[in-house]
């Protein structure tokens, strides 16, 4: 029986289990000796292992401010926002985007957590899944605009499973969407309101996004799918 | 995990402490305002039981529901069982329909284990004779964790931890280490004190057992348990007590002289809880009878946890489904 769900790297598809070792858990492309210093271009540097840094500390603190201005002057200031993060990585993310809202604004923003386990499509193909936590702020969703917010948006099925867990949750005045890097290869009609990154990638490669609180650092990093 | 949930034994500390964290995530299920996953869509449970029984039926007909699942409730009384169909049959008609999961509740110890041999799905021991009942165990455990662990109250050096608004996520992927537990009374008809002692020393709960000696079983000595026939001495160095229920139906002979003496040495009354540690629990599998092993202002009290079991039934039989049925069949890709 295994946990967590299927790490970032989302393919499509019946693919089955067998997806384990996700990010943060190999030490190769997670050595930030391969960046130098941050700041840097983002550069298109590739270490040993086939990986390559697309998005440096640097350039994803920026992104997230960038977004966290965007969702203030889409929401005229804010108003009602509630901000849930899909588990893991997207609920540190939104952690961050309401400390960095609460920075711009003075008063942070609510944020929760949404896992969509019991919502996917997917269940079937894949052994059961642990659970994470569900924790909605104590005011609720409904009349709120809430925010949802991921790692990788991909083939946009987690989305379809937040949207209907959100559902059931109550029911919010609108409903947007920030994420981290849009991949591309949606197989179904959904968009982000808000994207750090728009990484065009081919669709067996792999996008992996380490963050401080789960991997010790941030970056995202495009790799070749296995050989 | 094993495909089946026939014995406590089946589960190891990790696949208990899954059950329990998954339980603790369905528990806000409760709260929301559609109580209902989408989850078990098209999956069919079907509840067969040869037995009677109200709570443990109902709870699991809630549960799978709670999942979507579809519920066949199957009971003997009423069934071609009446006209004398043999497990055997019943088990290839319920196959042939097309169950994913099997409750079973017989009166024969062992009928779920054979049970496991003639269908293809998945089959949950909801009670067999005076063998097992492993999801009995499971909501005990789940309401000793609740209530014991992550609150500051617990007993042993593990089970502390500090209170606050988060106790839930304290509790997450802990399991019971220290936690003192004495399970009181008809222990040689009790497969709710069986499988209690089994997952309870696999998630590092000390066990004792007290009974008259007439209700102890023989091999008690092979269990991960003490054993004792003096109570009072047991409550004062407890941290739950668990009455069991003097069953009748199951007494061929005569286990103790008169009720009013089994009650004067094992029944739990107000004057024996005041022995008990001041954060001490007090539980009931049920159904109780108030006035023979527990006195009705004992199981009214705000220490008993006789309400929040069965709540707890619910959410901990959903994580067990779910985690049965939610994925996909071992070797079935």
């Amino acid at each position: 029986m295994c946990a967590m769900r299927p790490e970032p790297v989302h393919e499509p598809g019946p693919n089955g289990p067998g997806k384990s070792g996700g990010p943060g858990k190999t030490s190769g492309p997670g050595d930030s000796a391969l960046l130098g210093g941050s700041g840097g271009s983002g550069g298109s540097k590739l270490d040993s292992t086939g990986w390559k840094a697309v998005l440096t500390p640097e350039e994803i603190r920026r992104a997230l401010s960038r977004i966290a201005h965007e969702i203030l002057e889409r929401t005229h200031g804010g108003e009602g926002i509630v901000l849930l993060g899909i588990p893991t990585r997207g609920v540190h993310l939104a952690s961050r985007l309401a400390a960095r809202i609460g920075e711009f604004e003075g008063t942070p923003a609510p944020v929760g957590s949404l896992d969509v386990t019991m919502h996917r499509d997917d269940l079937r193909l894949r052994p059961a899944r642990a659970l994470q936590r569900t924790q909605v702020p104590p005011d609720g969703v409904d009349g709120k605009t809430v925010v949802l917010v991921d790692d990788v948006l991909f083939s946009g099925r987690t989305i379809r499973a937040a949207l209907d867990a959100l559902n059931d949750l109550g029911r919010p005045r609108a409903v947007q969407l920030a994420v981290l890097v849009d991949r591309g290869h949606r197989e179904l009609p959904i968009r982000a309101d808000y994207v750090g990154k728009n990484l065009p990638t081919a669709h067996r490669e792999k996008v992996r996004v380490l963050l401080t609180e789960t991997d010790g650092e941030d970056l995202v990093l495009l790799g070749e799918g296995r050989a | 995990m094993n495909p089946h949930l026939i014995s406590a034994a089946d589960l190891s500390r990790d696949d208990a402490v899954l059950i329990l964290d998954t339980a603790e995530e369905l528990a806000s299920v409760e709260g929301r305002a559609i109580r209902k996953l989408p989850t078990l869509r098209g999956r069919t449970v079907v509840n067969l039981f040869y037995e009677d029984s109200t709570r443990t039926r109902t709870s699991f007909e809630a549960a799978a529901k709670r999942l979507s699942a579809d519920v066949i409730n199957f009971s003997a009384k009423g069934s071609s069982v009446a006209k004398g169909e043999s497990l055997k049959d019943t088990a290839l008609t319920l196959e042939a329909m097309g169950a994913d999961a099997v409750v079973i509740r017989h009166p024969a110890s062992g009928a779920p284990r054979r049970l496991t041999g003639w269908i293809s799905g998945r089959v949950v021991n909801a009670g067999d004779g005076t063998h097992e009942h492993p999801t009995q165990a499971l909501l005990d455990a789940f309401t000793m964790r609740q209530r014991l662990i992550g609150t500051g109250a617990g007993a042993g050096a593990g089970a502390r931890a500090a209170a606050g608004a988060g106790a839930g996520a304290d509790r997450r992927g802990r399991d019971l280490d220290g936690l003192r537990v004495t399970i009181v009374g008809d222990v040689l008809h009790s497969r709710v004190a069986r499988s209690n002692v089994l997952l309870l020393s696999t998630l590092g709960a000390q066990v004792t057992l007290v009974a008259p000696p007439t209700l102890m079983p023989h091999a008690v000595g092979t269990w991960p348990c003490r054993a004792g026939y003096e109570l009072d001495s047991e409550l004062r160095k407890s941290d739950v007590v668990m009455m069991l229920r003097v069953q009748q139906e199951r007494m061929t002979a005569a286990y103790f002289p008169t009720v009013r003496e089994y009650r004067r040495r094992y029944g739990l009354d107000a004057g024996r809880m005041a022995l008990l540690p001041e954060h001490a629990i007090v539980m009931h599998p049920g159904p109780m009878n108030r006035g023979v092993e527990i006195a009705a202002d004992v199981a009214d009290s705000a220490r008993s946890t006789i309400v929040q079991q069965v709540a707890n039934g619910v959410t901990v039989r959903m994580a067990v489904l779910y985690l049965m049925l939610g994925g996909m069949a071992e070797g079935a890709a």
